[in-house]
């Protein structure tokens, strides 16, 4: 086996991976490029920046998944806006959703508990601002139903 | 030990240790507000809880790493660390980052942290395993700055072996790959897509070079193998994970607005990742086979061959089973995406960097190859127990996992997460119970630490 596959060639085999990394910026390049479509960027106001900041400095992350992506104790937020649509109608969706945050904790014994963040009005209004913006980012169709 | 700057590896080892304990005991406390929802709320909310565990897993094993390159390096060069002084003082810096983290992530509310360390100046907080505060994470740049010039000074004025050459371009990569860290922009999911970039390049690409590093030294040490043929598989491997793991990452790009030829990228290269950890596992089965001597380490042998396997199945076979797109589409986000990080994690990082330990601790504190009969007993026992219950552990959630899917997402009349999550108390139970097992495993380990004796002898070991 020494004399087939030397040293020499099983180190060349690490160049191989200049085309995968090539391959890579190039995906990179068309996903860049495409994004602002997908995701509606002309739709990401001020408001919506704000609540961004809300939902990263409450640390969202830490219990609910964002498109499938943070902690699995919670629920899917990704989608809660057309969730909450789906089981009230347009007008009252966000209301409930802000109502919600603010009732938490519920306090009920063995469940599983939300703190209370305290947020101001204007902060409530950023991040319903922010989670009604990220339910239209085209991902795919995903989640497979409104549940998450 | 060759050289005495290698022993500045212990104090990397002893701490990499303590917070290990740490991580689990957290563990313990959010896998139990699993099922007591209520558990230590509102001192310890699910959130702050679960950062604390994954904060200290990364911390523990970058001090592990760094702890292990400590020791390899000079070795390998043949000649002294660049600056041991250096790495002394980038140690109590990484510490006292670690710690007061943990203290502010504990103290006080996370809105408040931010608030503190200004994090409106420069948000980086509040992303999945990027939570710190932004000033510890550029003490953290800053540390792996120091620590890749010391190594990397060591090894360019020394003995440039493959081995610390596939080293220092993991430790490179870290470094570099940690820049994406700092890039938040207000298009969350250009954020996301770049997340990866540290998240998984690290995970599934540079530590793994780290990681097939560090298991080649030991291996060539305590199987006395030839380095040239050593090196071959180390070539091989590298290879591996660079041409499966840098695409690979498209398998976090399928669902997250991200376009969909990812789907396609992301499942093909992912299904050819499982390759380099067989590869790895065939590569340690190997050299123990073909031993030329009989070290006397015998537990530091069990964890080099454990790692390899336990990585080739954490990583590689619960990662294959969902990293595929039309099965993703189900799993993402999932206990089962849980039970994966779970048992890669423990296969390929946490083993190898207590592989590392096991071979160059007993010498680190002065005793012969190896710990007593005695010690090794016990720390072969930590090694079950900690490897059973970690499977275990990932079996139970992929279980509960699959349930999810099901009655979340796969059924006609789909459940809410909440109604699921009742329905699967029994295995969040059972997992919670391995996890008592698990520590008690670590109590095991952290004992044999204790255990005197006799000490194991020089062997024939060392020609490399």
């Amino acid at each position: 086996m020494n004399n087939i596959f030397t040293n020499a060639m099983a180190r060349n085999t690490i160049y191989g991976s200049v085309l995968v990394i090539l391959l890579f910026f190039v995906l990179t390049f068309g996903t860049v490029r495409t994004l602002p479509e997908r995701v509606h960027h002309e739709n990401i106001t001020p408001q919506v920046v704000l609540g961004k900041a809300v939902w990263e400095q409450n640390h969202c992350v830490g219990c609910h998944t964002l498109l499938g992506e943070g902690s699995y104790y919670a629920p899917e937020l990704g989608n809660v806006y057309q969730r909450i649509k789906h089981q009230t109608n347009e007008t009252h969706a966000g209301p409930f959703i802000k109502a919600w945050i603010e009732i938490m904790p519920t306090d009920a014994p063995m469940r599983r508990q939300m703190p209370n963040f305290n947020l101001s009005k204007t902060e409530l209004n950023a991040l319903l601002a922010f989670l009604k913006w990220f339910s239209e980012i085209n991902a795919a169709n995903w989640p497979p139903n409104i549940e998450g | 030990m060759l050289y005495s700057s290698q022993a500045v590896a212990k104090p990397y080892f002893i701490a990499a240790i303590a917070l290990f304990v740490g991580q689990i005991l957290f563990g313990l406390i959010i896998g139990l507000q699993y099922v007591v929802g209520d558990f230590l709320f509102p001192i310890l909310p699910f959130n702050v809880a679960r950062m604390v565990h994954t904060h200290l897993l990364i911390v523990w094993l970058l001090l592990g790493f760094m702890g292990a390159a400590y020791f390899i390096v000079p070795e390998e060069a043949d000649k002294e660390l660049h600056s041991p002084k250096l790495a002394i003082l980038l140690f109590w810096v990484f510490l006292i980052m670690v710690v007061l983290t943990l203290l502010g992530y504990l103290l006080v509310s996370y809105a408040t942290l931010a608030n503190l360390t200004g994090n409106r100046f420069w948000p980086t907080m509040g992303r999945e395993y990027l939570e710190q505060p932004t000033i510890s994470k550029l003490v953290l740049l800053i540390v792996a700055i120091g620590f890749v010039y010391n190594i990397g000074m060591t090894i360019f004025q020394g003995r440039k072996t493959v081995i610390n050459l596939v080293l220092l371009t993991g430790l490179i990569g870290l470094a570099v790959l940690f820049l994406f860290a700092f890039y938040n922009p207000d298009n969350v999911v250009l954020g996301k897509y770049y997340r990866w970039w540290t998240i998984h390049l690290w995970f599934e690409c540079v530590w793994l070079l780290i990681m097939a590093a560090l298991l080649a030294f030991v291996l060539m040490k305590i199987t006395g193998v030839a380095r040239e043929l050593i090196d071959k598989w180390l070539y091989v491997i590298t290879a591996a994970v660079l041409m499966t793991g840098i695409l690979g990452t498209g398998h976090h790009y399928y669902w997250i607005g991200t376009p969909e030829y990812w789907q396609w990228w992301g499942s093909i290269f992912s299904a050819i990742e499982p390759i380099p950890f067989f590869v790895l596992t065939v590569f340690a089965f190997t050299m123990v086979n073909i031993r030329c001597c009989e070290h006397p380490n015998k537990a530091a042998t069990l964890w080099a061959l454990g790692t390899a396997v336990v990585a080739f199945l954490g990583a590689g076979v619960l990662g294959f089973l969902q990293a595929l797109a039309p099965i993703n589409y189900y799993t993402h986000g999932t206990q089962i995406t849980s039970a994966h990080a779970h048992l890669a994690f423990f296969g390929a990082y946490a083993m190898v960097v207590l592989t590392m330990i096991s071979y160059a601790m007993p010498m680190l504190r002065g005793r012969a190859a190896a710990n007593s009969h005695r010690s090794q007993v016990l720390e072969k026992w930590s090694f079950w127990l900690m490897t059973v219950s970690m499977t275990f552990i990932a079996l139970l959630i992929t279980t509960a996992g699959t349930l999810q899917v099901y009655w979340q997402r796969f059924v006609a009349e789909p459940l809410p997460f909440m109604a699921v999550q009742e329905k699967l108390v029994v295995f969040y139970w059972m997992r919670e119970v391995a996890g008592l097992i698990f520590l008690i495993g670590l109590v095991v380990y952290v004992i044999s630490f204790f255990v005197g004796g006799e000490d194991k002898g020089e062997t024939s070991a060392g020609v490399n």
